[in-house]
Order: C-alpha cells, then sequence, then structure tokens
C-alpha cells in the first residue's frame, strides 16, 4: 500500500527526521489559509498523488505571493496528471500540499528497500539527489553508497555515519545527516514498510537536513498490525476496478488487451496470459480466483471481468487440486445462471474429477467453447475474437 | 531417495485441529503420509483424526520423534510457529500459510542462522503448495494423484501452474522424484538454488525442472549455481512474460522492480547458464521429455 507525501513525512517527522513545515489542503481558499499559517514569502505548492517525478509532469508549483499559491491550488486540484510511474491515464489531483520553499544548498538521494538476494533491509544512498535512482544508476553509479542493515540488531549509529561521510557531507552537518538516515531506518523497520524513498533530501543554506519529499510504501500483508496506516489508504489514487476486485477477496490487475481471464493461481494466471499472447492476442486483464473457487467467487469475478468494455472474449482456465472440477464447474454454471454474459466463453478444466465438472458444463443450458489444453484455450480465445471481427 | 521427505518422514501438523488443518491432515493420510500427530497450543492430550494432538512442537517431537512438520497457521501467529519448529529440531518444514508479512519472514531466516548448518531446518514456502515425493509421503495441498513417482526433480514457485507441470509429465508417462512449492513470496525460506543442491546429491534424480517466474533474484541465483555445482541437466520455464513493469501479480513476490527480474531478462540469464528454456507453459512436459531422451 501506498501513502502520500505529507502522510509520509508526518510519519518521518515522529522519528527525529526534519522536515519543511507544510499542511494539506483541498481547495484553494484553504491554500491560501495554508500559506498564511505558514508565513514567509516562498511556498512550494504539491499535487499530492500516489506518484514520483510529479515536478516533470507539473504537479509541483514555487509561488512568491499568495495569489499565486491560490492560483496554482486551482491549476492542480482536479487535474490529471501524468508521470512516468501513473501510466497513461494518469491519477487525478485530490488534495494538495502547501509547504514553506526551503533554501537548498546540494541535493541527496536516499532510499530503504528490501534486499530479498541478502533478506535484508538495505540503505540505497547518493550524492547525486533529485533524479531518480534508475537515472542515478545509470548516469552516476559511482556516486551510490548501499549499506546492509542487519534486521535482528537494526541499524548502528555508525553506519548511519559512515553513509553521512560517504556522502561528502562537511562536518557540521554528519550528526544531522545521521540522524536523519536513523529516524528513515526506525520509520521503515518499525511500521512494515517495505520502501522508504527520500529524493531530495537536501543541505540547507544554513547546514540543515531535510527531507523534502518521501514516498513510502507499506507490505500488504501487515495493513492488520498498523491500523495507523492502513486508515491511510487512499482509494481515489488506486485502479478502480482493483479496488473493486480487492475488496471482493479477488486478485486483479487490468491490462490492455480484449480476452478476459478467470483463473486460478498467480503462476498459472501469468502462464495463460503468456500463452494468449502467444497464440496472438492480449489479455485483458491477471485475475486470480484463489483456491475456493465458489459460485459466489464466480459471479464476482464475471460480473467484474464482464463489465469491462474492453472485454471481448472470456477465457477461464481453472486447474482443480483440492477444489474438485466438478465443483468449479457447478460454480461456473450457478454463477451463470445469476449473471448473463454477453462475450463468448471458453473453458478449460484440469485436475481432479476433470470428467465429471466437463459432464456438468456439457448438461447445463451455458454457452461456452470447450478447451481441454492450456493451449487449446489460448488458441480458441483468440479464435473466438476473430470470429468476433469478421 | 526422493529430497526432503520420504517413506520414513514422520510428520506432524502445526494447527491440526483447524478446520484447513483437519481437512489436509486427512488427505496427506489417505495419500499414506506417516502422520504421527500435531500440534495445537490448549488442546496437547486430546486425540484428534486418532493421533495425538501436543501443547508445544518440543513436546510433539519429544514423544512421535516426528522429523517434518507442516503449518497451517493463520498469518500473524506463523512466523514465531516457525520459529518453534525450527527450534523443536524440526528437519523439514513446509509453511502454507499465505500473508505472512515480510518483517516476520526476515526474523523468521534471521533466527533459524542460530542453528548449525547440519542441524538447520529446511524451511519450504511459505504462501506455497508443499511438497511431495510421490508414492512415498506428500507434505502439502496438491492433488497427489496427478503426480506419478519417477526422477525428475521439480522445483517451482506457483501451485497451480506446477500442478500443470506435474500433469502434463504424467501424461507422458513422465515421473517426479520431488515436487517442491518454494512460494511466491519476496521472502521465503529456501530458494532455488538450496533444492538445486539437494537434487544434484539426489541419486534417484536424473534431471531438474525449475518453475519460476517475475521478481526477484533467485531464479539469476540459481542459474549461477547450477552453472558452477549443478553436473544433472536443468529445465526452466519462467511465468510472466506478458507481465507489466511495476505491478504485483498475484504473488507478493511477482514484482517486476529491477533489472534482471523480468521474465525475459530471466531466460536469457538462464539460457546463459546452460539451462534448457521451456519456451512457452505448454511445452513444459516436452521439453522435459526431450531431455530426458538425450540423457
Amino acid at each position: 500500500m501506498n501513502i502520500h507525501e505529507y502522510q509520509a513525512k508526518e510519519i518521518l517527522s515522529k522519528f527525529g527526521v526534519a522536515i519543511p513545515k507544510g499542511g494539506v489542503a483541498y481547495s484553494p481558499e484553504n491554500a491560501k489559509d495554508k500559506a498564511t499559517e505558514l508565513g514567509g514569502d516562498m511556498w512550494v505548492v504539491k499535487a499530492q498523488i500516489h506518484s514520483g517525478a510529479r515536478g516533470k509532469a507539473g504537479g509541483i508549483i514555487v509561488c512568491k505571493s499568495q495569489q499565486e499559491v491560490s492560483d496554482a491550488a486551482n491549476t492542480l486540484l482536479g487535474k490529471t496528471l501524468v508521470t512516468n510511474q501513473t501510466g497513461p491515464e494518469g491519477l487525478t489531483v485530490q488534495r494538495i500540499y502547501v509547504e514553506e520553499a526551503s533554501d537548498i544548498k546540494k541535493e541527496y538521494y536516499l532510499g530503504l528497500v528490501f534486499d530479498r538476494s541478502t533478506e535484508s533491509i538495505m540503505v540505497v544512498a547518493s550524492s547525486e539527489g533529485g533524479m531518480s535512482i534508475e537515472e542515478i544508476a545509470k548516469d552516476k553509479p559511482e556516486s551510490i553508497i548501499r549499506a546492509k542493515v542487519e534486521a535482528a540488531v537494526g541499524m548502528q549509529s555508525f553506519q548511519a555515519r559512515e553513509i553521512a561521510f560517504a556522502l561528502g557531507l562537511e562536518a557540521k552537518a554528519i550528526s544531522r545527516c545521521a540522524a536523519a538516515i536513523l529516524g528513515c531506518y526506525k520509520a521503515f523497520a518499525t511500521s512494515d514498510a517495505t520502501m522508504v524513498e527520500i529524493n531530495p533530501l537536501v543541505l540547507t543554506g544554513d547546514d540543515h537536513i531535510l527531507a523534502l519529499d518521501c514516498k513510502m510504501s507499506f507490505d500488504d500483508n501487515a495493513l492488520y498490525r498498523i491500523p495507523h496506516i492502513a486508515e491511510l489508504r487512499d482509494k481515489t489514487q488506486e485502479d478502480s476496478k482493483e479496488t473493486y476486485a480487492h475488496d471482493r477477496g479477488l486478485n486483479y490487475i487490468a491490462l490492455d488487451g480484449d480476452i478476459g481471464n478467470i483463473i486460478n493461481g498467480a503462476g498459472l494466471a501469468m502462464a495463460s496470459m503468456d500463452m494468449i499472447q502467444l497464440a496472438g492476442g492480449k489479455p485483458a486483464n491477471f485475475l486470480d480466483v484463489g483456491g475456493g473457487a465458489t459460485p459466489e467467487k464466480f459471479v464476482k469475478a464475471f460480473k467484474l471481468i464482464s463489465s469491462d468494455p474492453n472485454v471481448k472474449v472470456i477465457l477461464i482456465n481453472i486447474f482443480a487440486g483440492i477444489n474438485r472440477c466438478d465443483w468449479v464447474a457447478q460454480g461456473i454454471v450457478d454463477a451463470l445462471n445469476q449473471i448473463t454474459i454477453q462475450q463468448p466463453l471458453v473453458i478449460r478444466l484440469a485436475g481432479t474429477n476433470v470428467n465429471e465438472g466437463m459432464k456438468i458444463l456439457k448438461d447445463s443450458k451455458i454457452d461456452y467453447i470447450e478447451a481441454s489444453t492450456l493451449e487449446e484455450a489460448a488458441n480458441k480465445a483468440v479464435q473466438a475474437l476473430k470470429g468476433l471481427e469478421k | 531417495m526422493a529430497i526432503l521427505i520420504d517413506k520414513k518422514s514422520k510428520i506432524i501438523i502445526q494447527g491440526f485441529t483447524g478446520k484447513i488443518g483437519s481437512f489436509h491432515a486427512e488427505e496427506m493420510i489417505e495419500y499414506g503420509t506417516n502422520v504421527v500427530g500435531g500440534v495445537t497450543p490448549g488442546k496437547g492430550g486430546q486425540t484428534h483424526l486418532d493421533r495425538p494432538v501436543f501443547n508445544t512442537v518440543k513436546d510433539a517431537v519429544q514423544e512421535t520423534g516426528a522429523d517434518c512438520s507442516i503449518l497451517f497457521v493463520p498469518p500473524a501467529f506463523a512466523a514465531d510457529s516457525a520459529m518453534e519448529a525450527a527450534d523443536a529440531g524440526i528437519k523439514t518444514l513446509v509453511a502454507i500459510t499465505d500473508g505472512i508479512p515480510a518483517h516476520d519472514m526476515i526474523k523468521v531466516k534471521r533466527y533459524m542462522r542460530r542453528y548449525k548448518n547440519e542441524e538447520r531446518m529446511t524451511m519450504v514456502g511459505p504462501n506455497c503448495a508443499g511438497v511431495i515425493s510421490p508414492g512415498k509421503c506428500m507434505l502439502g495441498i496438491m492433488p497427489g494423484h496427478i503426480y506419478k513417482e519417477g526422477n525428475v526433480g521439480v522445483i517451482g514457485r506457483s501451485g497451480t501452474l506446477g500442478y500443470e507441470a506435474a500433469q502434463q509429465m504424467k501424461n507422458l508417462d513422465i515421473g517426479i522424484s520431488t515436487s517442491v512449492g518454494i512460494g511466491g513470496d519476496p521472502i521465503n525460506g529456501s530458494a532455488f538454488k538450496d533444492h538445486l543442491a539437494k537434487f544434484e546429491q539426489d541419486d534417484e534424480t536424473k534431471v531438474i525442472l525449475m518453475i519460476g517466474e517475475i521478481g526477484g533474484p533467485q531464479e539469476a541465483e540459481a542459474a549461477e549455481y547450477a552453472k558452477a555445482n549443478v553436473t544433472k541437466p536443468v529445465i526452466a520455464y519462467i511465468a510472466g512474460l506478458t507481465a507489466p513493469k511495476g505491478k504485483r501479480m498475484g504473488h507478493a513476490g511477482a514484482i517486476v522492480s529491477s533489472k534482471g527480474e523480468s521474465a525475459s531478462d530471466k531466460v536469457e540469464i538462464l539460457q546463459a547458464a546452460g539451462i534448457t528454456i521451456a519456451k512457452n507453459p505448454s511445452v513444459i512436459g516436452d521439453t522435459v521429455a526431450a531431455v530426458l531422451k538425450n540423457l
């Protein structure tokens, strides 16, 4: 799960990481009031969407008067921003963050992630902040500092100091920078985060260290024990179909093809999508209905897939293990008695009691195309699509 | 022989008396697995499915001599149960539980390091279908009847895709020595390379099939390991050639986040290590058959 910049900063500040003063706003008037509260004569108005690279997309506006703050808020609120992280459909700005402008002497990069290779927490830092870590890795790979932290004992002060020195900071800023790094680590380790990224971390004119931007992601599996973070979920920043599916216990990802899929198991779903592509088609989604393929699950899955205007053909591929094919077939039949679908339907069942399952489908009144192998299923789905186009 | 489990394995079930634990215990017993008891804290002394229930894994090991365990404990308590198994001297643990927080799994992995290599438990999973040595022992939730006994060692992340491969092989009359489901989580108990090492040592296994997917470094690490240490032919299929970058495809670990993690990158790395690639999921069985023919 992702959260907004201002929420991430609030968490960081609780762990002793210095952040610029700011406030969230939902309207231009609101934004102007925030600027008044903050005082000063320069502000930054920042679009709050679940994406980085907002600056390049016009989502960050520097303002020199309260009127400019109000105008910037007016421009951004309701606007759809497309960044290299949002996909072509972009994300809509529902709230903005008004922040005091900072006097920046130098920008750094600081990130904390899980390192799957060493199964520890990895700190990645660079003196070349402001650009994305991918760009840094490409253009200035020598500037990247990596430090592995043993999760069992946590980050030690010397490690944070080493990183601060390696970044080339002057003596007077070292302890402030080390404190910021330690604070980020504590925020990561104690709130089931999967990523903390500060880009840029800045050195100010008076040698203070500030987190100017922050992205945080959290482990979905741990949300049950971090309720204060779980409640920050912003559904307006998620794909509405994915949210619908997620709330109904389905594992769904929207894609841009026209063959809708209902499959059990994530690996088999990915493999089936690959087969569709190989057969000359394009999958419209990834959908894992999970182990218990009950009629209720199929109703939900059919509703989700068949209502998608991009979906021209639906492919069901179920490899039944413990949930036997006859149960699955009955589930499909029951679901189709409750909901009508317009698209041609290709069904492939395999595994336990496959013959009984196929018989239930044959004896029912549902209109479908039968397939017995993965390859045949993908080919028949693509053929059905071509048949529609004629 | 087979790896991890065989006819002699003595199995206990953690989360024995729960609905899911009971259901799969019955399936395993029916398959012929030697289930000697189970653990449910607070229910020690009772009998369930004609087998004793213990309060702790230590008690169960002491009383029954169990060396393997399977975990059906809910996610919030699963890491604790895994560490309990490690401490009680269990040799092979299969964790079926889906949804264990990654921070917890890191803790489990660190905890296991306190034991010497030769005494350390092998953890398989979490979020997996388990392990089966066909005809001998089933420590998992897979449909046992689709696995034929034979000499192909299988290591895979996904449950149902593993079933697909097992069925394709059975249809071609190809059998399996042991099939290990390492699970779809970003931090798992054991990786491809751990089981490659075991299959290399196993007399019964003639070839090894890896079924991987997008995300994480484990397939690339396995390629490197196989090149240096494995003499038996290795075959691999990688799912997710069409998966978009940055999206998590069902499995918590199935996300392409950096170089070497996409399906096409992995295929390239595996091929460079001399591993035979099954080009698509419908030819996994055929590819294994072709390699077996050339032995």
